[in-house]
């Protein structure tokens, strides 16, 4: 099983949610937090179980998720 | 063992590092990211021409790193043939609202499309008119309510909404029309290989190219989000139906093939 990290820019995040109720393993959420543009944001509650599909990059309209592959070598 | 990571998604280069204007869950900025990553994709940033509309993306050459320019109301095809047959080798795209292109903008429309000017006009339809605060369209759907169909709209009095991919294939001229939708990971996926492919067309100089995109408005919809992406899949793709409606290269392709 691929293995990611999402990687959530809050100061672009806008808190449209898109990726929340995109996220196939239900891992992300809405911080109770707000960022310096006074909108909530997207923060990743486990980052052990990300599988890098990459639904959440793909949904957002701020660009705010980078997805980082995880691979073992050697 | 040691585990080495590498980036599976990154920000696409073209898109500049600003924020956008739009609101949370706007359509615009997920097509904006596909615009930007195609242009990358491509290679094409450096010769690419942007011509924006009247609307919400009236930006939108703030935020991707082309050069641009800014038509009145609904006639950037018509800007786009003029630009395009004086840069034939610029890469030329239209990228339009629904209020844009088939409101004041029919005629341009219509015309930039018969004549087969090797543009790429990408249509943004999100039922409405964004900018001004969620006007009826042409393509707002019937019984659906905005500020100037309080009661829905209704056929009889305001007509029913118009099927742009439809009503270009009649003309004989374009090369390539399809219709896409943003409602889901893998619709956007989908929507990234329509606008791929547009562009290339036009780089090979085989006609004007027509992106549909069935797009969300969260805010003048008057709900989430995420609803917003349903409602894309539940009310508007029934009457808007994903389809690719012309590839003539594809088509010559095939016939090659079958021939030799
Ligand atoms: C000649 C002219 N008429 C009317 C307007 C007002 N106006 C600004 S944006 C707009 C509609 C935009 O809607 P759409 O093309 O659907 O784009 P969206 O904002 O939804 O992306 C209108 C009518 C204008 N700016 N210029």
């Amino acid at each position: 099983m691929k293995q990611g990290i999402p990687e959530i820019d809050k100061e672009r995040c806008k808190g449209c949610g898109l990726c929340i109720a995109n996220c196939p393993k239900n891992i992300l959420e809405m911080a109770n937090d707000i960022n310096s543009f006074g909108a909530y944001y997207t923060i990743c509650s486990d980052e052990s179980q990300c599988i890098a599909c990459g639904a959440c990059s793909l949904m957002c309209p701020d660009a705010a998720i980078e997805i980082i592959l995880k691979r073992e070598v050697g | 063992m040691s585990t080495q990571n590498l980036h599976m998604y990154r920000r696409p280069e073209a898109l500049l590092n600003v924020r956008t204007h739009y609101c949370a869950g706007c359509g615009h900025g997920i097509i904006h990211k596909l615009f930007a990553e195609a242009l990358g994709e491509l290679n094409i940033r450096e010769e690419t021409i942007v011509v924006a509309p009247v609307g919400c993306s009236v930006l939108l050459y703030n935020y991707i790193n082309v050069d641009g320019l800014e038509a009145a109301h609904g006639r950037t095809p018509a800007v786009a043939t003029g630009v395009k047959r004086a840069q034939p080798n610029r890469i030329v795209v239209s990228y339009q609202g629904d209020g844009d292109l088939l409101a004041i903008g029919t005629g341009e429309t219509l015309h930039a499309a018969n004549r087969g000017e090797n543009i790429t006009v990408i249509f943004v339809n999100n039922a409405n008119y964004g900018m001004t605060g969620g006007q009826m369209a042409p393509t707002t759907l019937v019984d659906q309510r905005t500020l100037t169909s309080p009661k829905g709209r209704n056929p009889q009095e305001t007509g029913y909404p118009i099927r742009a991919c439809e009503l270009l294939s009649t003309l004989e001229a374009p090369a390539y029309i399809e219709r896409v939708s943003l409602h889901n990971p893998g619709a956007v996926k989908k929507t990234k290989k329509a606008i791929v492919k547009a562009l290339q067309y036009q780089k090979e100089g085989r006609g004007y190219s027509f992106v549909e995109i069935l797009s969300m408005c969260p805010t003048n919809w008057g709900i989430e989000p995420a609803a917003g992406a349903d409602w894309i899949k539940t009310s508007m793709v029934p009457w808007f139906p994903h389809k690719v409606f012309r590839d003539r290269p594809a088509e010559a392709a095939a016939a090659g093939g079958k021939a030799s």
